[in-house]
């Protein structure tokens, strides 16, 4: 039967036909946690009687939400996760590496074709290298931990075919907010959303998963490309292969399939408190901003840090927003750092801080205070995310976030030569 | 009972902020369970009340946080028009029974809510209104007492068996 890249990854890992529909326990081919989820999994796979982990190969660990620990309560955490990472045999990065999403594909943690589970929403970010990936809880997690494997409902896919080719200072993350504006918050609620055409086949595998991490955006179960040369040139020294032949039937079943004109897009703004609150760019012209982050899970790789500097320049940030520049790991910010653009960016008046999830998620730093507005590259504005509830977020581009970051307010990043 | 009433697309940081998140306990996390969204609902939630909402409740982060705080307010049962994904998920491993009723938003807060989930309705008021069947393998879960008594029932696990 023609199918999907999702029940083409299910099939071979199960070795007989799987469809849309189907509700089975699959196997686990990798198993994330971080420090917010982690501890919680782990008691719940000791309460399931669980003593040793399925494959501690397969479990990947870290700290990346509220690093160097912010709290005691967040210190207690990374040092309950330290004791079981030591227990179980168990490779922890700690602090040290970055994003959990960054950190497990930039390693080769995880590869094409795997079906990978995560206690982190953003999890099918590593769609974009071809593997099934999915946000969990942290029961599920310490179920996952324990037996290698968990109950899925194989989901249907919606197809969403980009063609043509993004104008200047025009990029992945217009183009995913973009196609959340058009599907909604809950329009993919329970499905895999597939990313074809030839502005996917040329993108790179950071603009991939700037893609595939905003799939949950629009309540999508994962977010998946089908590997091709560049997802193979990417994993060449980072995993030892994986399934690499996953791309789906020509007449394989879709629920929903739309296509979009990457050259047709203009810069995107996802606007308060929703991520389908979209609109271009032109619209919010002029908005005063107080905070701008570049940064996480979505935009903190060095392909976006080198998209906000070309921006930037040689100019200076205005002296009225707080910028914020968080690489999303170690080796990113290596990268940034050789080539010059840390410097680029403190002398421009902003700070960069170690890589972490950073002010995303309101956890740790760069907190709003009521009445504050924040341009953010992060994946999420609901109401309350940074800081206060009174406080506004707005989503963008690091080519938008660094343009708005010098004017003061928010800019079209194309008006900045 | 009280019915606490919400509308579409309430975010698990609304059910339950991102600062919080280093607590565990359900009920330090029920005193801050949507906070600044409704404060009444954690100085005021009891045993036995009922969450009703619109479309997508419980989108955005895979926080358990989430149902553990609302368990820990005493609410067990959220009757929503659609729910996110992992929440849905979530609230079955955690012990909150999540409800999918099309017509949730006619339900007003005054009503009294009875289930009948074995004949595909509950009664709000004097109406009877649909609800949609708990997938088999979900119910399974919910009839061990949630998914740590599930895993426990557990001696050989089959895989890949539809």
């Amino acid at each position: 039967m023609a199918a999907t890249i999702t029940e083409k990854i299910f099939s071979r890992r199960c070795g007989q036909e799987i469809s849309a529909g189907d509700v089975m326990m699959a196997p686990i081919d990798a198993a994330m946690i971080h420090d917010i989820t982690g501890p919680l999994a782990i008691t719940k796979f000791r309460e399931m009687d669980g003593t040793t982990v399925f494959d501690p190969a397969k479990i990947i660990m870290l700290f990346d939400h509220q690093v160097p620990a912010d709290s005691i309560p967040a210190a207690e955490n990374h040092k309950f996760m330290r004791a079981f990472a030591a227990e179980q045999g168990i490779l922890n990065y700690d602090v040290h590496e970055g994003v959990c999403h960054q950190v497990a594909v930039e390693k080769g943690r995880v590869r094409p074709g795997d079906i990978v589970v995560g206690g982190d929403s953003h999890t099918c970010t590593y769609g974009a290298i071809g593997a099934f990936a999915t946000g969990i809880g942290s029961t599920d997690m310490g179920f996952a931990m324990k037996y290698g494997a968990l109950h899925f409902r194989v989901p249907e896919s919606l197809n969403l075919i980009t063609n043509g080719k993004f104008q200047n200072r025009v990029g992945p993350k217009d183009l995913i907010l973009s196609m959340i504006g058009d599907l909604t918050v809950d329009g993919a609620t329970y499905k895999a959303v597939e990313f074809t055409g030839d502005t996917i086949t040329e993108m790179s595998v950071p603009g991939r998963m700037t893609c595939c991490n905003m799939a949950i955006e629009m309540g999508g179960k994962a977010g998946i490309v089908a590997p091709d040369n560049v997802t193979r040139a990417y994993c060449n020294g980072r995993t030892d292969g994986g399934w690499l032949d996953l791309a789906p039937d020509e007449d394989a079943t879709y629920v929903l399939e739309r296509e979009y004109d990457a050259g047709d897009l203009v810069p995107q703004i996802a606007a308060p408190h929703n991520v389908d609150n979209v609109g271009d760019v032109t619209k919010y012209e002029g908005t005063p901003i107080d905070q701008v982050f570049i940064g996480s899970c979505t935009n903190g790789r060095f392909e976006d840090l080198l998209e906000a500097a070309d921006v930037l320049g040689e100019r200076k940030f205005s002296p009225d927003v707080r910028v914020i520049v968080v690489p999303a790991s170690k080796t990113e910010y290596m990268k940034a750092l050789r080539s010059g653009l840390i410097s680029l960016f403190v002398e421009a008046g902003a700070m960069v801080m170690s890589p972490c999830c950073g002010p995303c998620m309101g956890g740790a730093f760069g907190i709003l205070a009521p009445g504050e507005v924040s341009l953010s590259t992060s994946n999420r504005n609901f109401r309350g995310r940074q800081g206060s509830t009174e406080a506004e977020v707005y989503l963008c581009s690091p080519a938008t976030a660094a343009a708005s970051a010098v004017k003061g307010a928010i800019t079209d990043p194309r008006e900045v030569a | 009972m009280h019915i606490w009433k919400f509308g579409n697309d309430i975010d698990t940081d609304a059910i339950i902020p991102g600062r919080y998140l280093t607590i565990y306990d359900p009920k330090e996390l029920a005193a801050h369970a949507f906070e600044g969204t409704n404060d009444a609902f954690a100085r005021e939630a009891k045993e036995g009340d009922m969450i009703v909402a619109g479309r997508n409740f419980g989108c955005g982060s895979s926080r358990e946080h989430a149902p553990i705080a609302i368990r820990g307010a005493g609410v067990q049962v959220v009757v929503a028009v659609s729910f996110a994904r992992i929440f849905y998920r979530n609230c079955i491993s955690t012990g909150v029974l999540p409800i999918i009723c099309p017509e949730a938003e006619t339900i007003t807060e005054n009503e009294e809510i009875t289930l009948n989930l074995d004949e595909g309705y509950l009664t709000a008021g004097k109406r009877n209104l649909a609800v949609e069947p708990v997938p088999a393998f979900m119910r399974k879960i919910i009839d061990a007492g949630g998914l740590v008594e599930y895993a426990k029932t557990i001696t050989e696990l089959e895989l890949c068996t539809k």
